[in-house]
């Protein structure tokens, strides 16, 4: 992930739009201390920025490997059952939810 | 139906040149799931084919599925594409019922293949379509929008989720935008999905059936003035899932800007849903952003890189393509390459090929195949491949023909039965009768009927007026049903005739 350019700073149209992008309610007064709270975890992250780190090159993963792959087998999926009991609501063997976000246009 | 206002085709012609564009996503043919082992069967009951990997639960973890990988280097490969040695998965996260874990494993920045082309013929000329990308990413689960009027997202209450789907290999195919087609933008469009749908089938990584959703097309439309240096702004029409669908989209979202320009409107950058009912297109949710995805590589799973041995195998055992198959059998059947764009439009190359690998000449093969089944598998109103009748008993008939056992209009009703399921066209023969008849006492008798009832007739064709044997001879077959030869009955006619 890349480096925030500004350094301690979020603005509450930003909090506003993660929140929204992670479907969570926020209220006006969490905005403004998330907003803070996020700039100092913002920061804490910054400082990986710092490290002398030119000769060594950006990675993902903590192992040194490739090409792991599965061969194409079947395997038994779980009971329908079980997978339903863990939803709040199911309807005809499938998994009920609220109506979809609207259209937004 | 719709409201918008459009403009006649050729018009928009007059003024605007069109750019296209597509994304086709293609769901791979694989026994089990992208990264579980879940079964990918098509029509199981609801949520039936789910584990705790593709429903997303803590703690799971995938695991690629190595045939999926692999077809899609291959398709990578039959398009020409370079193939990338460094290849992730990259997470895109977004929440909608339909994606149980709130994101979707797919390709961001580092997608298997790059860079490759599909030529395309439309009415004789060749259109290079350069491909953009192919990358490999997991399919949603299918939504059941509930209380709508027609399943239809708007007005549902609440919706159904099915996750069997969620999770099955989906390759996504992009092509880079399509300029010059002009007038043709709209079966240049079918005609790339055509192709790139037989070249699916020839890799044997799909099964392609459009009607399953196995094929699913993005169709992106844009309109610039003639002449204007920059494209116009596109939309993207989702879902668009028959060929035939394809051309119309394409043609509708061409009439629909052309009119929203006319009037000095604005193109607005939007998804765009295909209704097949009125075959037009009306507004969906504005699109994200892609940074508003939040991309980043997928720490679960580790980096694919091919190298140079592996993909040189997969290049090495590539079936031969579509293209190349059809200039050779053009060549070894003798036809010119518009007829092998009939029979690719009539959907009978292989059936014709199988027809002349069980014995027929390609002459004849087609003729068949392109005559009288095209017309009965037009009436019936399905595809020629639907019919109830193999290239084998196609060749069968024919060589029925060729031994004078049966002639043209007997072969017809021959096709009537085995279409009907009465066995091969030998057995139909049998049971139906239809054989030619022979010079047998029952076809001397009909001929001697024929003259007795037609003396007038008979008279004029001793006295020399040779032609008029002609109603003898339909007389005769009459009789028999058309189960005479011809040429035999016309032969025993003079015979008596001129004896006498």
């Amino acid at each position: 992930m890349s480096t925030p350019s500004r350094k301690g700073q979020l603005s509450r149209d930003e909090v506003a739009h993660l929140a929204h992008l992670a479907r969570l309610a926020v209220t006006d007064e969490e905005l403004d201390l998330f907003a803070g709270q996020l700039a100092a975890v913002l920061d804490a992250v910054a400082q990986v920025g710092k490290a002398a780190v030119e000769d060594v090159p950006p990675t993902t993963h903590a192992v040194p490997m490739t090409n792991v792959m599965r061969e194409d087998v079947v395997r038994p999926s779980l009971p329908r059952d079980v997978v339903l009991a863990g939803a709040p609501a199911a309807e005809d063997g499938r998994i009920r939810v609220p109506r979809i976000l609207q259209e937004e246009v | 139906m719709s409201t918008d206002k459009l403009v006649d085709f050729d018009e928009v012609l007059t003024r605007y040149e069109p750019v296209i564009g597509l994304e086709t996503h293609v769901e791979l043919g694989t026994v089990s799931k992208m990264f579980c082992g879940c079964s990918t069967t098509f029509g199981a009951e609801p949520n039936t084919q789910t584990c705790p990997v593709c429903l997303g639960l803590p703690g799971s973890l995938p695991a690629a599925n190595a045939v999926a990988i692999e077809s899609a280097i291959r398709i990578g490969l039959a398009l020409g594409c370079r193939i990338a040695t460094w290849s992730r998965f990259s997470r895109k996260n977004y929440f909608y019922p339909d994606i149980p874990k709130g994101f979707q494993t797919t390709q961001y920045d580092e997608p298997f293949s790059t860079a490759g082309h599909l030529d395309v013929e439309v009415d004789g000329e060749t259109y290079r379509v350069e491909i953009e990308r192919v990358h490999l990413e997991e399919d949603t689960g299918k939504n059941l929008h509930v209380g709508g009027a027609t399943g239809r997202i708007h007005g549902a209450d609440h919706s159904l989720i099915d996750y069997n789907r969620a999770g099955i290999p989906l390759v996504e195919i992009v092509t880079r935008p399509i300029p010059g087609a002009g007038a043709k933008a709209p079966e240049v469009a079918k005609a790339y999905v055509a192709e790139l749908r037989e070249i699916l089938l020839a890799l044997g990584v799909s099964e392609v059936k459009m009607e399953q959703g196995n094929l699913r097309c993005d169709v992106n439309v844009s309109l610039a003035p003639i002449g204007s240096l920059e494209w116009g702004t596109r939309t993207e029409t989702k879902n668009v899932n028959s060929l035939r669908s394809v051309e119309r989209a394409v043609r509708f979202e061409m009439r629909r800007q052309a009119a929203v320009l006319d009037d000095g409107g604005r193109i607005v950058q939007e998804t765009r849903h295909f209704h097949e009912d009125t075959g037009s297109t009306s507004p969906g949710r504005s699109k994200e952003e892609a940074t508003d995805y939040r991309y980043f590589p997928e720490p679960d799973l580790v980096p694919i890189a091919p190298d140079e041995e592996w993909v040189e195998k997969l290049a090495a055992a590539l079936p031969e393509l579509p293209a190349a198959r059809r200039t050779r059998l053009s060549e070894e059947w003798g036809i010119a390459p518009t007829e092998m764009a009939w029979l690719v439009n009539a959907g009978a190359v292989e059936l014709v090929s199988d027809t002349v690998a069980a014995g027929a000449t390609p002459a004849d093969a087609r003729k068949w195949w392109l005559g009288e089944l095209a017309r009965r598998a037009n009436d019936a109103n399905v595809e020629l491949a639907e019919l109830a009748v193999t290239p084998a008993q196609v060749a069968e008939l024919v060589a029925l023909v060729g031994a004078g056992t049966i002639n043209d209009q007997l072969a017809r009703q021959t096709l009537d039965g085995v279409l009907a399921g009465e066995g091969s066209p030998t057995e139909v023969v049998a049971s139906r009768g239809l054989a030619v008849m022979g010079e047998s006492d029952e076809l001397v008798a009909a001929v001697d009927a024929a003259i007795e009832g037609n003396p007038d007739v008979a008279e004029k064709v001793r006295g020399g007026k040779v032609q008029a044997i002609g109603a003898l001879v339909g007389a005769v077959m009459k009789t028999t049903r058309g189960k005479a030869d011809a040429a035999t009955v016309k032969r025993m006619l003079e015979a008596r005739l001129t004896a006498g």
